[in-house]
């Protein structure tokens, strides 16, 4: 089964690359763009045994940092 | 008595030969070097040392992989007992990521890699670290990194600077970092971490001498202890 955990920077914590990236946006001649977050996106292939806890338990003790970072993980259909 | 150190080498870490000649060169007594797959450290330690580098990769995140190896389990022990610990560079992360400090090295607001010299205001010099420092005395130290920018929300600033537990402050524009933070203690006051390097300014050939108070005013705290 794979699973999917999303991290992304918590509001208020400022983002340079996401800055960078809409620069960059601007460059390539498009407007509208109003705001750009730059995250991670980390793929997990597990047995179904695997816990919605135990996840959890990876999410926030490793794969985000609870101090700058928010998590969601998706659990993708078989 | 000699002085007891060790620094602690992760696969990545590029400044530990720096951070045990100085400690060497200070103390009179060269540090043992351990390997961040160890489980352990000896029981009578008067130092730690997490040096330098990019810990495997900087993967994740600056420090998060190392922070997380068997022997930062020994050195949270260890700290917790009282033993002095001293990250630089990306011994702070991974002093952050293990939660023995508070907050978090960011990204440089800048988007760059610093490495220049920079000025520094000592901003606690009543800690075990700095006590050889004069209160509000400026030393010029390098930087070397990429993600340095101190970040911790306003209620967490707002008690280390109460605590007096900002140790250094930048005194000129560098990374970004909240309230120009350098460097911060743990409430213990025996943990530090700081993104300069003070390992690289002990002799005059390196172009100065300014941190080696920091080193003598750890030895000093244990002959006087």
């Amino acid at each position: 089964m794979k699973v999917r955990v999303f991290v992304s920077l918590k509001n208020g914590v400022l983002d340079p690359q996401g800055r960078a990236i809409h620069h960059a946006i601007e460059g390539l001649g498009i407007d509208g763009v109003k705001d750009v977050r730059a995250g991670k996106m980390i793929e997990l292939e597990v047995e179904p045994g695997v816990t919605d806890a135990q996840l959890e338990e990876m999410a926030s003790k490793l794969l985000a940092n609870m101090v700058i970072e928010n998590y969601r993980i998706e659990r993708l259909a078989a | 008595m000699s002085f007891r150190s060790a620094v602690i080498t992760f696969p990545g870490s590029n400044c530990d030969r720096d951070m045990a000649d100085a400690l060497e060169k200070v103390s009179g007594t060269a540090p043992l070097r351990i390997w961040h797959g160890d489980a352990d450290l000896p029981d009578r330690l008067d130092f730690i040392a997490l040096p330098g580098g990019f810990s495997y990769g900087d993967y994740l995140r600056s420090g998060a992989m190392a922070a997380r190896s068997p022997i930062m389990q020994a050195v949270v022990a260890a700290a917790n007992r009282g033993v002095p610990v001293l990250g630089v560079c990306n011994g702070f992360q991974v002093l952050t990521e293990s939660g023995l400090l508070p907050g978090a090295l960011l990204r440089n607001a800048g988007m760059n890699f610093v490495c220049r010299e920079v000025r520094l205001a000592v901003a606690n010099s009543q800690s075990l670290f700095t006590a050889g420092y004069a209160a509000g005395q400026e030393i010029v130290i390098p930087v070397a990194h990429h993600d340095g920018n101190y970040f911790a929300d306003d209620a967490t600033l707002d008690r280390l600077e109460g605590e007096g537990r900002v140790a250094f402050r930048y005194a000129e524009p560098v990374n970004g970092s909240a309230r120009q933070i350098a460097g911060v203690l743990n409430a213990g006051g025996n943990v530090l971490g700081m993104m300069p390097h003070p390992e690289r300014m002990i002799e005059p050939e390196q172009g100065g001498t300014d941190g080696r108070a920091l080193f003598e005013s750890a030895v000093k705290a244990l002959a006087t202890a």
